[in-house]
């Protein structure tokens, strides 16, 4: 009887044991850190070697009147409303076809796929000379056809699309082999009873496909929701928020206001927000996702 | 039996070449010489100097060292960490366990990247400024993989388990004996998406590293694009491909594995 009962102490000490360098990490690296964040956020930048006064809410009151907060704020929102539903579009009509038994599937799918392995900064670049003024193959093309060549990563208008196209070039491919997975889930004799029926094309995919495959939506879309308020690497490689700011995002803010104004107790400011922005997306999964899902 | 062509494989053809151009437009950059980067003619020459230029300007065997380092290094201590961690949350009901894997799980939407800032004020007290361990560190307890092992760990049969135990073998030598080998296909899955994922890695090696010794393939390779190279655009996609290709050409010869795995990892 004792003996078992200190077994049984044994394995609350021994999971704690076996789980403290994870622990000790995580705390470091992320709960600690996130905490400070919001700490810093209400303090000054320190100067020299003393602390740094406590200013209340001082930091988020110059952020509420700096117009490039809000900026990249905008685009940073425009970003994931815009690249999200292309991506995850792509994505299905993606599956769709390499699902489907087309000619040539293997190089279809290869050539969906491949760019999800590429780094980003190796891709960044290989589009920067794709959209490169005059003589890139996107204004080589666009003068065959009779436009006149246009400066995409240059003007305002068009460079913030621009990194969205790379983007969506980059994670449709990935989130394609999600939605291949959940396709050949679906069982074949409900295709077959739709065929009885003479259903077309799109009513099978209103009436079958769409809703079988919908918690892989949801689940590629709270994913694709993350990455697009963690873009940073194409900025820094093909505009450095430019021109004019038009492609300044929240990580990207941040990291100019850490890394080269050194402008610490404003960098925590903007961190807080972006820590606000995933929490916001955590609970909406939370709340949204996990009920709708569970359906099975 | 294949279909007849139709409308709905033309699009998917079409689709696929404007998903393949960029690359197609870099590979053909990078193997011409530079005269005819933009110029598409079929008959210009073949060339590997391009490659060659981009790995005497720059010291990218240095950066390919680096980058397999910290890429190996990486992966070995997640799957001790991670391994020790989702053991214990799998199959013992110790105290707070539950509490303690809702913790784990904040890491996987407050990921390292947004905490840059306190990281790397951390790692400035810690000494670990421009060192591959510095680069390494915040990733090492992954809750992602912890999370992944868990669920692999809860498959296993318990009887095994209590066998091992019977025979008298300690925690770890059960771990060992009959946990890694069963969920050898997860570890697979999980040290592919490791891989690629920190190979790939830009943002915090590019604060943390600021030296040639450090420095990992796409740090090193946006130090060479962005120091103006006379923006010769067939060595930087030379330099562009050759920092991605082991992963290509890994991923091509093992297509089937790396979508199994992304699969596996991503189903969470």
């Amino acid at each position: 009887m004792k003996a078992r009962r200190n077994g049984k102490l044994n394995i609350h000490v021994q999971g704690w044991l076996l789980a403290l360098p994870a622990i000790v990490l995580l705390a470091t690296f992320t709960h600690i850190p996130a905490i400070k964040t919001i700490i810093d956020s209400l303090f000054a930048t320190p100067r020299g070697t003393k602390p740094p006064p406590f200013v209340g809410l001082v930091q988020y009151q110059s952020m509420i009147a700096d117009p490039i907060f809000w900026r990249a704020l905008e685009n940073n929102l425009l970003y994931a409303l815009i690249t999200v539903p292309l991506a995850i579009g792509f994505a299905l009509a993606m599956a769709l076809w390499v699902n489907g038994r087309i000619r040539g599937r293997a190089a279809v799918r290869l050539a969906f796929f491949t760019p999800t392995i590429l780094p980003m900064v190796a891709a960044a670049n290989i589009w920067l000379f794709f959209y490169t003024q005059d003589y890139g193959l996107l204004n080589q093309i666009g003068r065959a056809l009779g436009f006149a060549s246009v400066n995409w990563l240059g003007s305002p208008s068009t460079a913030l699309p621009a990194l969205m196209a790379v983007t969506v070039w980059k994670e449709a491919g990935f989130f394609m082999i999600f939605f291949l997975a959940a396709l050949q889930q679906v069982p074949p004799d409900l295709y077959e009873a739709a065929r009885m029926e003479n259903a077309g094309r799109w009513q099978v995919f209103r009436r079958i496909t769409w809703p079988l495959v919908m918690p892989t939506t949801l689940f590629v879309g709270i994913n694709a929701l993350i990455n697009a308020f963690r873009v940073v690497d194409q900025v820094i490689a093909m505009t450095g928020g430019g021109p004019d700011n038009a492609t300044t995002l929240l990580l990207f803010y941040i990291y100019q206001v850490a890394f080269s104004f050194w402008d610490i107790g404003y960098a925590a400011a903007i961190s807080t927000v972006l820590l606000v922005c995933l929490a916001a997306v955590a609970l909406a999964q939370f709340f949204l996702v996990d009920r709708k899902v569970h359906y099975r | 039996m294949k279909q007849p062509l139709s409308l709905s494989t033309l699009a998917a053809w079409a689709f696929a070449l404007i998903w393949a151009l960029p690359l197609l437009y870099a590979l053909w950059a990078a193997f011409h010489p530079s005269a005819y980067a933009t110029h598409f003619d079929p008959t210009s020459p073949l060339t590997l100097h391009n490659f060659v230029r981009a790995w005497e300007a720059a010291p990218f065997a240095r950066y390919f060292l680096n980058t397999i380092m910290l890429v190996l290094g990486i992966m070995a201590a997640q799957f001790v960490i991670c391994t020790l961690a989702a053991f214990g949350l799998a199959r013992w009901k110790f105290y707070g366990a539950d509490l303690l894997f809702a913790l784990i799980l904040i890491q996987l939407m407050v990921t390292p990247d947004v905490l840059i800032l306190e990281n790397y004020r951390t790692l400035q007290e810690m000494n670990l400024i421009d060192t591959l361990t510095g680069v390494g560190i915040p990733y090492v307890a992954s809750a992602f993989g912890i999370f992944l092992l868990r669920q692999a760990f809860k498959t296993i049969p318990k009887e095994l388990d209590d066998a091992a135990r019977m025979e008298g073998a300690s925690t770890l030598q059960t771990i060992w004996r009959v946990y890694l080998p069963l969920a050898r296909p997860i570890y697979v899955a999980y040290g592919l998406v490791s891989v690629s994922y920190h190979w790939n890695n830009f943002l915090w090696p590019l604060i943390v590293t600021n030296s040639v010794e450090t420095r990992p393939l796409t740090v090193g390779l946006q130090v060479f694009a962005s120091v103006d190279q006379g923006v010769d655009w067939s060595v930087i996609c030379a330099a562009a491909l050759m920092t991605s290709a082991p992963l290509m050409i890994a991923f091509l010869v093992f297509q089937r594995a790396f979508i199994q795995s992304f699969l596996r990892a991503g189903i969470r």
